[in-house]
């Protein structure tokens, strides 16, 4: 089987995600894609012809981001027309599903050069845009037992008795992680800034991070699912799923669950042949991917699932991985990976995540892939496990390996 | 004759449905086909220029469908593809209707319920009455059905998602305030200015057509595809989960065609709704419910067990001896019904506060506006408090409630004897003293019964009659005749301990505690409970009931017994709880649960200490299987000891008085449902696994073995296509409707 190794990897810093004061909210969803689709041929210094598909996560495909954001943003940054678009959706996991996809046509020798990310501008396409049947169609909402997801990370909290405190403390180390590692530049090989049709710059850092985040400040926030969860009935729909809990104690708010921004990420990929001959230096390797299914109710705990199959698959132990990277959706989501997995703390998510940073839907499995190789080369290390909780039960999860 | 009397006045075709042979009108085939018929007629009649319907009955218009019908073909082989095409021809005709070119207004003079409301809605128009009888609605989901003729079709597009939701769902009847409040209907009028008010909108440039086949018809308050209208629908799906646990299929349907059908042109929507409608029909939970919850308790209203040849028992008089909150309860009962209660008890004083108790209750309804202030008098003014023995001389029946105690009981009966006649009827009230033990008191066991009343009276429907050894033909039949006097429904059971009702619903209790010894986690014992459709779980349950009355009634048993007392885990559990650690129940605020401010209530951590978690907790499904299975065993012993011999009865009584799950119609037809012979194997395993409690009776065994079922209709049913191999689960939550579309055998439902 041909390798596929990782040849670069960019990213928009990260906006609020508010059309008021985010500060990319007046950039397009075309704008943010195609700032990290033409930073790679222009990184790379080769023609976008060379590159053989662009396939693009989106979790709200919908009005600007509608109509196949893939192919359009593809053209909206000049790539040549005969490169193709491909937009894909595994909710939360998109930038990520999109990397190992294109990672499994380089693999196979269907590909040589893919370009995979993500792009989400949550305060342009709101979440829920594009609609759905779960909440709404009984046929799917009972069986499955739909509850809104913070319900289901207040719901794994309560199981693993991760307490509020637990979590605004798992919360302010992530802001202090972000601080720290934006203060010492860690970020600033991958960082595109967004700049407007003039040239000027829009935003070049990660909007939400708050320095001196503390628990005191933290244990203000009012509880944000417990009205959801006990005047709306959907924790009683959840205690049908469990019955073995009594009740669920709400113990996430905007403060420890992820950030509403806007942003988008790319990564190029290829195989040996291709990096030879556009002389670019390999950097990784992608060693296996994973995605699979979890129970749709307590919806957050596929990464451990996914992670460990990953493992299997590629015949690892979680000792042989040197940082784990999770996406921050809910601190109850990482704080039970970590347990699940055995991973000590102060080996994952190293830089702090999307509690700090903010979480754009479809762009961000392709974020923390870059984000954590970055890491793994600034402080010499070789395995990274990369892996995100996804909406209605599953889980993604990819191992890649410097080279 | 035709059922629609048609006429045609100042231009206007009248059409007044009558049908002679009912008391009040239903939707059925034939009434149908007239009212396409006259419609037809007035359509091509060039002289009419617009319609009005309306009923030749008095106070009413049309009742609803024809319950009778619905339950026969729900009893048989379902042909789905025919039903299809039978109910889609009705939901052609109403369409027809309300597009037929002329103005057609609903002229409602009383009732309009279910289909009758239905057709209604395919009129351009509704007026109403004002009057008390008027009631307007979709009362079908308390049948466990849903409207089948356009209902979740046309009134969501009516008055919105929001209001229609909630009002199916509820199988709510409005009054006509309400109504017009509401939008169900355009205009509330007088009686008599009903049909004017009808030829006034005609003659005013009526319109022809329905707002939704109007050009730019929005839903009022947004569609299901409007981000505020999904909010309601997720949220109405979240609270019906919520609430139902998944057992009502109906609930479930009607959201389903509703919010499958919004996104359709009328007309297909409503064979959406159709499809819907007729799976309840194919499922077990619609036809269980229609057989206990209607036919059941109109048989047992209707007194069809009652001995034929003795004559109506006429009542005007009642004593009431003890007036605690049952006996207080059941001389306010009463005496809303007409009757005369002489209210007795020790003292001037308590025997007032017994009065009071119907004061209370009739200054509510009163501030709420049920009633008038005549009436609260009148109604007062029956009820006579008394300590005298003489005073209830001349009464046709005296109900004896005085506390649980055989000596007090023996001495109420011969003081009550001495002043009454070989013809007044004694009725003791006991939830469980055998009956034939305290009419040894009587001079006159044969007119002597048990008559075991629910509290809060005036809200519990069931009396479990309890005939002893002595009771008579004619006082048991005079016993139906009071009972339906007073509103209640009837079950009648032979005398043992404890009889049917409290006998059944303690092995509920029991089995809760039961689990807790075996170290299942209390909050899966608690959750699965409510899952299991019981309307409260049984620790919280026991807490209610008070543990301190359960240590005492133990105590009881334990000396009535003697040797034939068999200890078991609530025995246990309440010897320790209370006995040793003070947790009276809810009483003190400590039993299963700690109770803190405004009624917040949390398990108690402590029992662990006592009976340690188990590492091995049983699945879900298995503790609501063994919370419902051990009364359906215990209802089945019952049967097999001749304690109550009438299935149907079983299944009324279980539903009325303890609350048993309602989806399953009651434990016989639970039992038929589930199929006896995969129960008794069932039962079988669990005997062999928790204890011999739920080994079945060997009359199970027989009827299994003979393929036979509580319930005649479960034969033929199970005769026809729709019988199940393998075991099947009557009562799946979730999964039922799922099962029922597919066309796969039914398999187990697991619960992960």
């Amino acid at each position: 089987m041909t390798e596929c190794f990782i040849y670069d990897a960019v990213r928009t810093p990260r906006g609020r995600g508010r059309a008021k004061d985010g500060g990319l909210a007046d950039a397009t969803p075309l704008h943010l894609a195609s700032t990290v689709l033409r930073a790679l041929p222009e990184r790379g210094r080769f023609d976008s012809a060379v590159i053989d598909d662009v396939l693009l996560g989106c979790v709200e495909p919908v009005g600007e981001q509608g109509a196949h954001i893939g192919r359009l943003a593809a053209l909206a940054s000049g790539y040549d027309e005969r490169v193709p678009g491909f937009q894909i959706n595994r909710f939360c996991a998109s930038g990520l599903e999109a990397v190992n996809t294109g990672a499994a046509k380089i693999k196979a020798g269907d590909a040589d050069l893919v370009v995979a990310g993500g792009v989400e501008s949550m305060s342009r396409v709101p979440m829920g845009a594009s609609g759905g049947a779960w909440a709404t169609d009984p046929a799917i909402a009972f069986p499955t037992h739909f509850v809104p997801q913070g319900v289901s990370a207040d719901l794994i909290a309560t199981m693993q008795g991760f307490s509020r405190q637990d979590v605004d403390a798992f919360a302010v180390e992530s802001q202090r992680r972000a601080s720290l590692a934006w203060a010492e530049g860690r970020f600033a090989k991958s960082i595109v800034p967004v700049k407007d049709i003039l040239g000027v710059t829009m935003l070049a850092k990660d909007e939400l991070v708050r320095e001196g985040t503390s628990l005191a400040s933290l244990g203000k926030l009012e509880p944000a699912f417990k009205v959801m969860g006990e005047s709306y009935g959907f924790d009683a729909v959840a205690l049908q799923r469990y019955p073995a809990v009594e009740r669920i104690d709400h113990v996430h708010h905007a403060g420890n669950s992820s950030g509403i921004v806007d942003g988008a990420a790319t990564v190029l990929l290829g195989n040996r042949a291709a990096g030879d001959r556009l002389g670019l230096r390999p950097r990784a390797r992608v060693v296996t991917s994973c995605s699979l299914g979890s129970e749709p109710c307590i919806m957050l705990t596929g990464p451990s699932f996914a992670s460990k199959r990953a493992l299997e698959r590629a015949g690892m132990k979680t000792g042989d991985i040197d940082l784990f990277e999770i996406n921050e959706a809910f601190a109850s989501v990482v704080m039970l990976f970590a347990r699940e997995m055995g991973a000590p703390l102060d080996r994952v998510n190293v830089n702090g995540g999307a509690i700090a940073m903010g979480h754009p839907l479809g762009a961000t499995g392709a974020m923390i892939l870059g984000i954590v190789l970055d890491e793994l080369e600034r402080t010499d290390k070789s395995t990274a496990l990369v892996t995100l909780c996804v909406g209605a039960g599953m889980g993604t999860a990819t191992i890649i390996e410097r080279v | 004759m035709s059922i629609i009397e048609y006429r045609v006045e100042d231009g206007v075709a009248v059409l007044s449905w009558d049908q002679k042979d009912r008391s009040l009108n239903v939707v059925d085939a034939g009434a149908l086909a007239s009212l396409d018929e006259a419609i037809r007629r007035a359509v091509a009649d060039d002289s009419v220029k617009g319609i009005i319907l309306t009923s030749g009955k008095k106070g009413s218009f049309v009742a609803g469908g024809d319950l009778a019908q619905i339950e026969a073909i729900g009893a048989g082989p379902i042909d789905a593809e025919d039903l299809l095409k039978k109910t889609s021809a009705v939901l052609d005709q109403l369409r027809r209707m309300e597009t037929c070119g002329k103005p057609i207004v609903a002229a409602l003079n009383g009732l309009a319920l279910g289909g009758g409301y239905e057709i209604a809605l395919a009129c351009h128009r509704r007026i109403l009455v004002d009057s008390r009888s008027a009631k307007v609605g979709l009362p079908e989901a308390g049948m466990g059905l849903m409207p089948g003729a356009g209902g979740t079709v046309r009134l969501p597009r009516l008055v919105g998602l929001t209001t229609a939701i909630q009002l199916i769902l509820e199988g709510k009847q409005l009054t006509p305030d309400e109504a017009l409040k509401k939008g169900l209907v355009d205009e509330v009028v007088a009686e008599d200015d009903l049909l004017p008010a009808a030829k006034r909108w005609l003659a005013s440039g009526a319109k022809a057509t329905q707002p939704w086949d109007e050009k730019g018809y929005k839903v009022p308050g947004g569609g299901v595809d409007d981000a505020k209208g999904a909010q309601v629908v997720m949220g109405s799906v979240a609270m019906v989960h919520a609430s139902t646990y998944g057992n009502f299929p109906h609930a479930k349907a009607i959201l389903s065609a509703i919010y499958e059908g919004m996104k359709l042109p009328v007309d297909r929507a409503g064979k959406v709704e159709t499809r819907y409608f007729l799976s309840l029909l194919q499922g077990p939970v619609a036809r269980n419910m229609l057989r206990t919850l209607f036919f059941g308790v109109q048989n047992a209203n209707k007194g069809v067990r009652r001995p034929k040849d003795v004559p109506v028992f006429e009542i005007a008089k009642l004593g009431v001896v003890g007036a605690g909150l049952m006996g207080g309860g059941l001389a306010f009962v009463a005496a809303k019904v007409g009757l005369d209660v002489v209210l007795l008890d020790r003292d001037q004083a308590t025997a007032d506060k017994g009065k009071q108790y119907a004061e209370e209750r009739l200054k509510k309804d009163l501030a709420r506006g049920r009633t008038t202030e005549d009436k609260v008098a009148r109604t007062l003014a029956r009820i006579h408090p008394t300590t005298r023995y003489e005073d209830l001389a001349g009464c046709d029946v005296v109900v004896e409630a005085v506390f649980e105690n055989r000596e007090v009981k023996a001495d109420v009966t011969r003081k009550v004897d001495a002043v009454t006649s070989d013809r007044t009827l004694f009725g003791t009230n006991t939830s469980g003293l055998p009956i034939t033990g305290l009419a040894e008191a009587s001079t006159r066991p044969a007119s002597f019964l048990g008559m075991h009343f629910f509290s809060p009276v005036e809200r519990m429907p069931l009396v479990e009659v309890i005939r002893g050894k002595q009771t008579s033909d004619e006082a048991l039949a005079k016993t139906y005749d009071f009972i339906k006097r007073i509103g209640k429904t009837p079950i009648v059971v032979n005398d043992s301990r404890s009889f049917y009702t409290s006998r059944v619903f303690g092995t509920y209790i029991t089995e809760g505690a039961e689990l807790l010894k075996e170290g299942v986690l209390p909050a899966s014992i608690e959750n699965c409970g409510k899952m299991s459709g019981m309307p409260m779980p049984p620790l919280a349950l026991s807490d209610e009931v008070g543990l301190a009355l359960m240590h005492h009634a133990t105590e009881q048993a334990k000396k009535d017994l003697g040797d034939a007392y068999e200890a078991n885990a609530m025995a246990e559990l309440v010897e320790l709880l209370v006995a040793r650690l003070d947790r009276q129940g809810k009483r003190n605020g400590k039993g299963f649960y700690d109770y803190g401010e405004g009624g917040t209530k949390t398990l108690w951590p402590g029992i662990r200490e006592h009976y340690p978690v188990s590492a091995k907790q049983p699945a879900p499904r298995e503790i609501i299987d063994r919370l419902l299975f051990t009364q359906c065993l215990e209802t089945a012993r019952c049967i097999e000891a001749g304690v109550i011999t009438s299935p149907e009865d079983c299944d009324v009584g279980a539903i009325l008085g303890w609350g048993f799950a309602a989806y399953t119609g009651g434990p016989c037809s639970f039992m038929d449902t589930y199929g006896l012979p995969a129960f008794v194997a069932a039962c079988d395993a669990l005997a062999a696994r928790v204890g011999k409690r739920f080994s079945p009776p060997q009359l199970l065994r027989d009827m299994a073995r003979d393929g036979k079922t509580f319930h005649a209709a479960t034969a033929a049913r199970l005769a026809g296509k729709h019988a199940r191999p393998g075991g099947p689960r009557p009562v799946a939550p979730e999964s039922t409707l799922i099962a029922i579309k597919s066309t796969a055998p039914r398999r187990r439902t697991r619960m992960k």
